[in-house]
């Protein structure tokens, strides 16, 4: 009984702190401006399985690709094994299921089993790729520190986390088998297609109380680990794993090329050409050109950052960064998400709203040498599995600095002038513009 | 285009020069290989001349939106004035601009780039290509930026390059995948962030792996861009980089 009444505590504080965690998510990337992106809702959840659920651009890269399937299907088949671990906990049963769906029972734990054993191939692959093989992308200086520990941690997390799926299982196919069930009358292995081996294997000379209580380990050992991977995940990349759905969800439709028109300039532009156009009136709150603080990006812009899981796939394919430059579209990710999250605790400090602090996304978290290397090739947006798109931010403190700050390069501002007075990005006439045909 | 507005005429296309293709000694070449075609199909077209002015593509990815919103409602009442309905560009930088960024504005026409537009006047038998010329020849075709990932335009100048009887060789990055030739984003204007190469010597060292014959590219940007990195690799002798368009006027 006591039993019950500790996992119904357990369980319930570990769902509410994550609402109330998600719930400041939300919030924080509520602070940015709106958008819409809830047109062509057909198209939208059919990008959403091909890109979120299919994995369709992962297989860009067929390797990490196929072993991050495993991790991904593993996780979502392995919560069918946790409403069983639910339905027992609550009631205080042992395997629920099993009696009622008999040898379909054993054919989906097996299937978990299973992809268990690919999952921990995939996990130990990952471990090695960035510790010990040091793929480029996933030793990066923008990883160092809190972002490589964040990654190994997830790793290490799901590795334990698939060991209490196996002391579980295995224990009890012994104790099963040896007759020392307390909770069935049937008694006689399950058939489990890994544990019905690797149990008696390890477990097998164990005396039946140590068996009650490695399998105890591992059912309460499981709840604990998907209760603090869940809690985790507001704090960490791994958040991935929810947002990716809705940030593919709420992809930008149109052609990578077509960059936002500000609508503030066009009023101001069509005034210049006509001074009695008519143009919708300012709601009295001053404007800012562009970006300089994640306040002035979009909340799409801000569900992208929460949403990337530091992959680096934009970055190494970003012709500024492999050949030398400090920009990193995924660093731009990770420190808009990080001031972000700098602003959000600013906000749980001062009754919800924001109090300035002296610090911006510019500058403080990215440098002008950063955004002034980009060449727009867009080559981060389409390399990103979850359609994030880096560009869009890089462009709006590009307009900050250009349109607020007047701090653009001096050779782009001798382009500007040309532009403005020849017509041309260069110091030729207009009038020669036909000389070409001569 | 006013020469055809004194006659009361309206010519079926526009073609869309560009600053390039005015004024860079290189791009006129190609903006002359363009206008072979165009009157080899017997292409009713007409230029903006002195009244075409930037697009402010240059102006807009540098973040100076007042500019590039400045450049586009005047050439939008211009082309507006001439009732243009179809344009051809002869640089995909103008080509994303005009298509993407002007209906916005106010400017709302049927823009297509000139290798699409070779294309289709291949496809529809109105330019005929002598075949052989290129036969053997080993060609790999450098996808713009803005033709290719921001417009999705990849299989129309490797149709013609097909066309043209050549060897197409794919560099390992290509299509969706390509690199940049490190000239757009407003880059072609400065000098580059510190770094320890340039882009466009990357491309080309990308380029020079399938041990072309030509690179050709479909972007007058691309074409300075990759023309230095050939002769950063002292390779001007053995390989030539050539528009699409010269490609197929120089078959003509």
């Amino acid at each position: 009984m006591i039993s019950i009444l500790i996992f119904i505590i357990f369980f319930t504080g570990g769902a509410v702190w994550f609402t109330i965690n998600c719930r400041k998510v939300r919030r924080n990337i509520l602070i940015g401006k709106d958008i819409d992106r809830k047109d062509n809702s057909s198209q939208r959840w059919k990008l959403m399985a091909l890109v979120a659920m299919g994995q369709k651009k992962m297989f860009e890269r067929p390797i990490p690709a196929l072993l991050h399937l495993f991790l991904y299907v593993a996780f979502i088949i392995t919560q069918i094994e946790l409403i069983e671990i639910v339905a027992d906990g609550v009631s205080g049963s042992h395997r629920m299921f099993a009696s009622s769906l008999g040898g379909f029972y054993t054919f989906i734990i097996s299937f978990i089993e299973i992809l268990s054993i690919l999952a921990f191939i995939g996990t130990i692959a990952f471990l090695s790729r960035r510790n010990l093989l040091k793929v480029p992308r996933l030793v990066k200086s923008e990883l160092n520190g809190w972002p490589k520990l964040d990654a190994n941690f997830i790793l290490l997390g799901e590795i334990t986390l698939i060991c209490f799926i196996f002391m579980m299982n295995g224990a009890d196919e012994v104790l099963y088998r040896n007759g020392w069930s307390h909770v069935s009358e049937s008694q006689g292995s399950f058939g489990f297609a890994i544990s019905a081996h690797l149990g008696p294997m390890i477990f097998g000379g164990m005396s039946e109380s140590a068996l009650h209580v490695i399998e105890r380990i591992g059912w309460w050992g499981h709840v604990t680990m998907v209760l603090a991977f869940l809690n985790y995940l507001p704090y960490s990349k791994h958040f991935h794993i929810l947002l990716a759905f809705p940030n593919v969800y709420f992809s930008n439709l149109l052609a990578k090329g077509k960059f936002t028109n500000l609508d503030s300039v066009t009023n101001e532009v069509k005034l210049m050409f006509d001074p009695s156009a008519v143009v919708p009136p300012s709601d009295g709150t001053p404007m800012r050109f562009g970006a300089k603080d994640v306040m002035d990006l979009t909340w799409k812009q801000l569900l992208d950052s929460y949403t990337c899981t530091e992959c680096g796939r934009c970055t190494s394919s970003c012709p500024a960064n492999i050949t030398g430059k400090v920009l990193s579209p995924r660093k731009i990710m990770m420190d808009t998400r990080d001031r972000l999250v700098e602003v959000g605790k600013n906000m749980d400090v001062n009754n919800g709203t924001f109090k300035d602090d002296g610090k911006s996304l510019l500058n403080d978290y990215i440098t002008p040498e950063e955004l002034w290397a980009c060449n727009t090739c867009n080559a981060c947006v389409q390399e990103c599995p979850v359609n994030i798109d880096p560009l869009s931010i890089i462009i709006e403190m590009r307009r900050f600095m250009v349109m607020e700050q007047s701090s653009a390069p001096a050779e782009l501002n001798s382009m500007f002038n040309n532009i403005e007075n020849n017509g041309a990005p260069w110091q030729f006439s207009q009038a020669d513009r036909l000389k070409w045909a001569e | 285009m006013a020469e055809y507005l004194a006659k009361g005429e309206t010519p079926e296309l526009l073609f869309w020069v560009g600053c390039a293709g005015s004024f860079d000694d290189r791009a006129k070449k190609i903006t002359r290989s363009i206008v072979k075609i165009l009157n080899h199909a017997n292409v009713k077209f007409a230029v903006l001349g002195t009244e075409e002015s930037c697009t402010g593509d240059p102006a807009k990815r540098a973040g100076n939106e007042f500019l590039f919103q400045m450049q586009a409602m005047g050439n939008i009442t211009i082309l507006n004035g001439y009732e243009v309905k179809k344009i051809i560009t002869g640089c995909p930088h103008c080509y994303n601009t005009l298509k993407n960024e002007y209906p916005a504005l106010g400017g709302n026409y049927e823009v297509i780039h000139h290798t699409e537009f070779i294309q289709q006047l291949i496809s529809n038998g109105l330019i005929k290509i002598e075949g052989g010329s290129f036969k053997g020849k080993k060609v790999t075709f450098h996808d713009p930026c803005y033709l290719g990932r921001a417009n999705d335009v990849y299989e129309a100048p490797r149709q013609i390059l097909i066309d043209l009887d050549s060897q197409l060789v794919e560099m390992q990055r290509n299509r969706a995948d390509g690199l940049c030739c490190g000239a757009g984003g407003a880059q072609m204007f400065k000098e580059a962030e510190k770094g320890n190469k340039e882009v466009n010597v990357e491309r080309t060292e990308q380029a020079l792996a399938t041990n072309p014959n030509i690179i050709a590219v479909g972007c007058p940007f691309c074409n300075t861009m990759i023309t230095d990195g050939v002769k950063h690799f002292n390779k001007e002798e053995s390989v030539k980089v050539l528009d699409v368009a010269e490609l197929i006027a120089q078959n003509l």
